[in-house]
């Protein structure tokens, strides 16, 4: 819980960190300490200057260097390497010095030092042991793979995140792994980037202990005296090349459902490292390893994933802070109202969750318990936010609450009765926010009397993928509150993105072309497989037709008439058959059937009979898009670019490897795509016009 | 343990203060699982109340629900707190089946058997009957001294009060259509929140209830402690069930600080002690002291909760309070202290009904009371219990 904390639990919890006892110091850089102990063992801490995250930039490696020198003449019985950071051991490498990287040449030649940093430690006489808490990521497990015994501290995390970097490890980890671990369950860590917890690690062979923080003196002492160095991969599918052909060849074809070689190299360079090289020499491995990195580090994908990277950076910047929210009230226990207050008890909130209808607060109940089984690991940890999600029948958790998240119907006369209701129940504070997707704030500012209190809390579906909450301002709405629930998102790991109270706000603004022009090439008469592949190709995570399903019909229905009615610029009309699908209830995914069919798993029925989509078709889908990201940015919508490239990466998965809608239309010219949006306007009308204001944006 | 939390957090919830606004917090259990000792400083902490909460368990066997409400109202009226959340909990269908004395006598001599000829002597003098497990729930309530079952002790006050099976059956039925009649008018609005199960399903009422029983069904039921020829039956028996309860309480100065609206004040309580073997009379006890002390009458007091633990129990107790000689001779009473009245007594059913989760019922009859006094605009009631073991305990409460 929040409040699980006591004036002697927060006192005592910095003498935690067993750092060396009875250590004297030997030296200290600006980055790393040096100590040594009464038994003659070094300990080599390393605590960023003025970062609260260990990360390898190059001054770290070269302190490292000068520091691993002094070790090999002081001789000590052992040396171990841990951090002095409490959230964890070391992040990887220092994103910002991949960020614009163009000369492979040059990467080379950074990458082939760090690599004799690395060997150096490996090569050291004594036992070298790494004390692992908290992550431990890219670099810094490349770091602790050098060393001959690992000891995780229970909750350390390991992993190799920078496949999601457009990236594989560069620093000896695709070396290091498989000759420590079984090669199939490295290339696996290494392929997915998924990280494995102390428990699991040590089942893989990764590290030689877990232990608790308190027994690292002596865990350390213990494992010293025993025999070390036992390598489980190493040996296994060395020499047998065809064998590992075999495993290549299944891996390239999992690997190639999830990220399409043309959008995602990584994967795929990896896993030509270890069919071509895995049984050569280390040195030329890790040559082969060093190229490999230099030339996707150049790379067009990973330079767009490295942008994308800061994009969310930046969002989650607005994120820190004291949000003062201790207590959520959602009013609604739908999809969404149901969602977002599980998320919330899960990331460690105390909620209640209302509903007239007391069903619906079981079924929520229910679902909350899905999302708690998949995403927390203990049931220590499940009964906790199950603790916390309060299911509230008679609605008065608004009491208390900091925060009440109102997620009814999207009807406004319904929520402002809600509001009207909620209000007075209100602590002084406390903000009231409406997870509308496109009613205007103005139209439900008059219910309360507090409307600088009123601000829009906008999830996206489904609250636990979607990282992205629009914040809705207006005129009225106060600094505070605003700044409050953007730390409220950062709270529960959400990207908060400020935005301007206009019809459908910023992502559902940005959306309704794209999927309006896909309805029109329905009434076209183009299949729906086809009009999503042509969406999927360009490298969005799915095509219209299932995102409208997704997203709801009745949703969809509600942004584009807001839109129609709300907007200047023209929008096409809303098809009949829309208003009568959610007449009729065929809602979408949630109802089971909408322009898809669904299975009883929730995934839509698609027909493998299909035409390959016409290119152009891209250009028609993706296009208005960028073109109204252009508009919200001239009508002031969102601030400024970078928020509006990291919203729509993160709130509607737009195809991340392109680094972002404007990113990409800057990458293929906007010259060209002014030319094809004319070319549109001529052929299908005056919804593909260019906005005036692409030529005001700087072109580079 | 998950009962109290999804019972407290609502009330919790509701308060103007934040949870780890109290002082304290007591709990009545009768049954402690073995995972959760002290199972009040669990509920404590589960519900979100803070590490730095002070909170205990108590156990007066069915009165314990009742002894943490007593023992908050004392501590706050020496001074010592402003603000306690009592409770009570119990889950009956957790009680665990406990190894016989002589199976873990010998377990312990196995485990601690150091060589092998030592383990094999062991083995030899295992038996099948040590792993038959003893019903942990029944043992509970049996009473250790007399040997006598609770239902038992109904069965002997019963007889000596010379209550009917038709009488004892007719109370029962009348429990039940109290209680449909509360539940379906919403008489426990506000008091009965529903529960939720992990998956998904929603228990908004106490399922004991069965509206459509009758006198011939209940007629057919066979006695359930002593058969043949005994009068208790499962139909006029409190049900055994799991539950929890959990009361507010807080001294003036917590009402004024919070601007707290309460229910009721609590005027006083007693408890009285009485042969284990007829337990069941308690009630009369503890409830005449009380009202004695606060120069009260029967006319006094507009309702009654006296929890239902047998129908020939709580009839027992109104036709002792009727009976002269036993007013006289064991109340200390001049004249008999009277009949009391059905319409002032359980009205919205009781523990035949609703069920006995005896670690909970004292709490809930006392809530019960007064959100009962409240609707029908009375002012001063008494709620009350026999207490295995051969004790009662009452409660004067007064509407503010």
């Amino acid at each position: 819980m929040a409040d699980r904390k006591t004036p002697a639990g927060e006192y005592l919890a910095h003498r935690l960190l067993a750092l060396g006892t009875g250590t004297k110091r030997v030296q200290k850089t600006t980055h790393w300490t040096l100590a040594q102990d009464a038994d003659d063992i070094a300990w080599l801490v390393l605590d960023r200057a003025e970062e609260s995250t260990n990360t390898l930039s190059e001054e770290v490696m070269a302190e490292l260097e000068t520091l691993l020198e002094k070790i090999d003449a002081l001789k000590p019985k052992a040396l171990v390497i841990r951090s002095a950071k409490p959230g964890g051991f070391i992040a990887g490498a220092d994103i910002r010095d991949f960020s614009g990287v163009t000369e492979t040449a040059a990467v080379e030649a950074r990458m082939t030092r760090a690599h004799e940093i690395v060997d150096r430690l490996e090569a050291l006489p004594m036992p070298t042991v790494a004390v692992i808490h908290g992550h431990c990521l890219g670099g810094g497990l490349e770091l602790a793979l050098a060393c001959k015994i690992r000891i995780a501290i229970e909750g350390a995390m390991f992993g190799f995140p920078e496949v999601l970097l457009g990236l594989h490890p560069g620093l000896g980890g695709t070396v290091r792994l498989p000759e420590l671990i079984d090669p199939i369950e490295a290339m696996k860590m290494m392929l997915t980037g998924k990280s494995a917890h102390a428990g699991k690690a040590k089942k893989l062979g990764l590290v030689d202990a877990v232990v608790e923080e308190r027994h690292v003196d002596n865990a350390v002492r213990t494992l010293l005296g025993r025999k070390f160095g036992r390598r489980r991969g190493g040996g296994a599918l060395r020499g047998m090349q065809p064998l590992r052909g075999i495993a290549a060849r299944k891996m390239r074809s999992t690997t190639a459902k999830r990220a399409p070689e043309e959008h995602y190299p990584a994967p795929h360079r990896l896993i030509d490292l270890w069919e071509r090289h895995g049984g050569r020499k280390k040195a030329l491995r890790q040559k082969e390893e060093i190229r490999s990195f230099a030339s996707l580090l150049t790379g067009e994908t990973a330079q767009n994933l490295i942008h994308v990277f800061f994009l969310r950076e930046a969002l989650k910047a607005k994120g820190k802070g004291d949000s003062g929210i201790a207590h959520v009230h959602v009013i609604g226990a739908g999809t969404m109202g149901g969602d977002i207050a599980a998320w919330c008890a899960a990331r460690g909130l105390r909620v209640t969750l209302t509903d007239l209808n007391e069903t619906a607060l079981a079924a929520a109940n229910r679902r909350a318990g899905d999302l708690f089984d998949k995403r927390l690991h203990s049931d220590m940890d499940r009964r906790d936010a199950f603790d916390r999600l309060i299911m509230d029948f008679s609605g008065d958790g608004a009491r208390q609450a900091d925060l009440v998240i109102e997620a009814v119907a999207e009807k406004a006369d319904i929520k402002r009765k809600v509001f009207k209701a909620v209000a007075p129940l209100m602590k002084k504070k406390a903000i009231l926010a409406t997870n509308t997707s496109s009613i205007p704030l103005d139209a439900l500012c008059a219910a309360v009397p507090f409307p600088e209190r009123l601000i829009g809390l906008h999830f996206f579906n489904p609250v636990a993928r979607m990282e992205l909450v629009e914040i809705v301002s207006h005129d009225k709405a106060s600094r505070n509150a605003r700044e409050r629930l953007a730390a409220f998102c950062g709270s529960i790991d959400r990207l908060p993105a400020p935005v301007k109270s206009s019809p459908g706000f910023l992502v559902n603004r940005v959306l309704t072309p794209y999927l309006s022009e896909a309805f029109v090439m329905l009434d076209e008469g183009v299949r729906k497989e086809t009009i999503d592949q042509a969406a999927e190709s360009f490298g969005m995570p799915m095509g219209p037709i299932e995102l409208a399903d997704r997203v709801g019909l009745d949703i969809c229905l509600e942004v584009a008439r807001t839109l129609k009615a709300g907007l200047d610029t023209p929008q096409p009309d809303v098809p009949e058959w829309l208003e009568k699908m959610v007449a009729e209830g065929r809602t979408g995914r949630k109802a089971g059937q909408g322009l898809y069919a669904y299975d009883d798993k929730g995934r839509p029925k698609k027909s493998q009979k299909r035409l390959a989509p016409h290119p152009a078709m891209t250009d028609r889908l993706i296009l208005p898009m960028l073109n109204t990201c252009v508009t919200c940015l001239r009508e002031g919508v969102v601030a400024d670019e970078k928020t509006l490239e990291g919203a729509m990466i993160f709130a509607t998965g737009f195809a991340p490897f392109r680094g972002g809608p404007l990113h990409y239309a800057r990458a293929r010219g906007f010259a060209e795509i002014i030319a094809v949006l004319e070319r549109l306007q001529e052929k299908y009308g005056d919804r593909f016009a260019p906005d005036p204001h692409w030529m005001k944006l700087p072109v580079s | 343990m998950d009962l109290a939390v999804q019972c407290g957090r609502p009330l919790l919830a509701r308060q103007p203060f934040s949870p780890d606004s109290f002082d304290k917090v007591i709990l009545g259990c009768v049954n402690v699982i073995a995972d959760e000792m002290n199972p009040a400083r669990v509920a404590a902490l589960r519900l979100g109340m803070g590490d730095a909460m002070p909170a205990f368990t108590v156990q007066i066997n069915c009165g314990s629900g009742m002894q943490s409400i007593d023992t908050a109202f004392r501590t706050i009226q020496s001074g010592k707190a402003n603000l306690i959340l009592a409770g009570g909990a119990e889950a009956l269908s957790h009680a665990p089946l406990v190894w016989p004395q002589e199976g873990a006598a010998w377990f312990g001599r196995f485990a601690f058997a150091k060589t092998w000829f030592e383990k094999l002597a062991a083995l030899r003098a295992f038996k099948m009957r040590m792993l038959q497990p003893v019903i942990g729930l029944e043992r509970g309530l049996t009473d250790p001294v007399t040997q006598l079952n609770m239902g038992q002790t109904a069965e002997k006050i019963g007889h000596i009060f010379n209550i009917s099976r038709e009488a004892a059956d007719a109370y029962a039925l009348e429990s039940h259509q109290r209680l449909s009649k509360a539940q379906k008018n919403g008489a426990l609005s506000g008091e009965v929140v529903p529960a939720v199960s992990r998956d998904g399903e929603l228990y908004d009422h106490d399922d004991g209830v069965r509206p459509d029983t009758s006198i011939e069904r209940l007629a057919r039921l066979r006695p359930a402690f002593e058969r043949p020829y005994g009068r208790v039956t499962p139909g006029n028996s409190s049900q055994i069930t799991d539950g929890a309860s959990w009361v507010v309480l807080a001294s003036e100065a917590a009402v004024k600080k919070h601007k707290l609206t309460p229910l009721a004040r609590i005027v006083d309580s007693e408890w009285s002690a009485l042969d284990p073997s007829i337990m069941g009379l308690g009630p009369t006890l503890c409830s005449t002291a009380l009202l004695q002390r606060h120069e009260l009458t029967r006319g006094d007091i507009h309702l009654w909760e006296l929890n239902e633990a047998f129908a020939a129990q709580v009839l027992a107790c109104l036709a002792a309070w009727e009976d002269a000689d036993y007013c006289r001779e064991v109340l200390g009473l001049d004249k008999p202290f009277g009949r009391i009245e059905r319409n002032r007594l359980n009205v919205d059913g009781g523990a035949i009904s609703l069920g006995h989760p005896v670690g909970t019922s004292g709490n809930r009859i006392v809530l019960h009371l007064m959100n009962a006094m409240r609707k029908r605009g009375q002012k001063r009631g008494v709620a009350t219990e026999c207490i295995g073991g051969g004790l009662g305990g009452a409660m004067l409460v007064e509407v503010v």
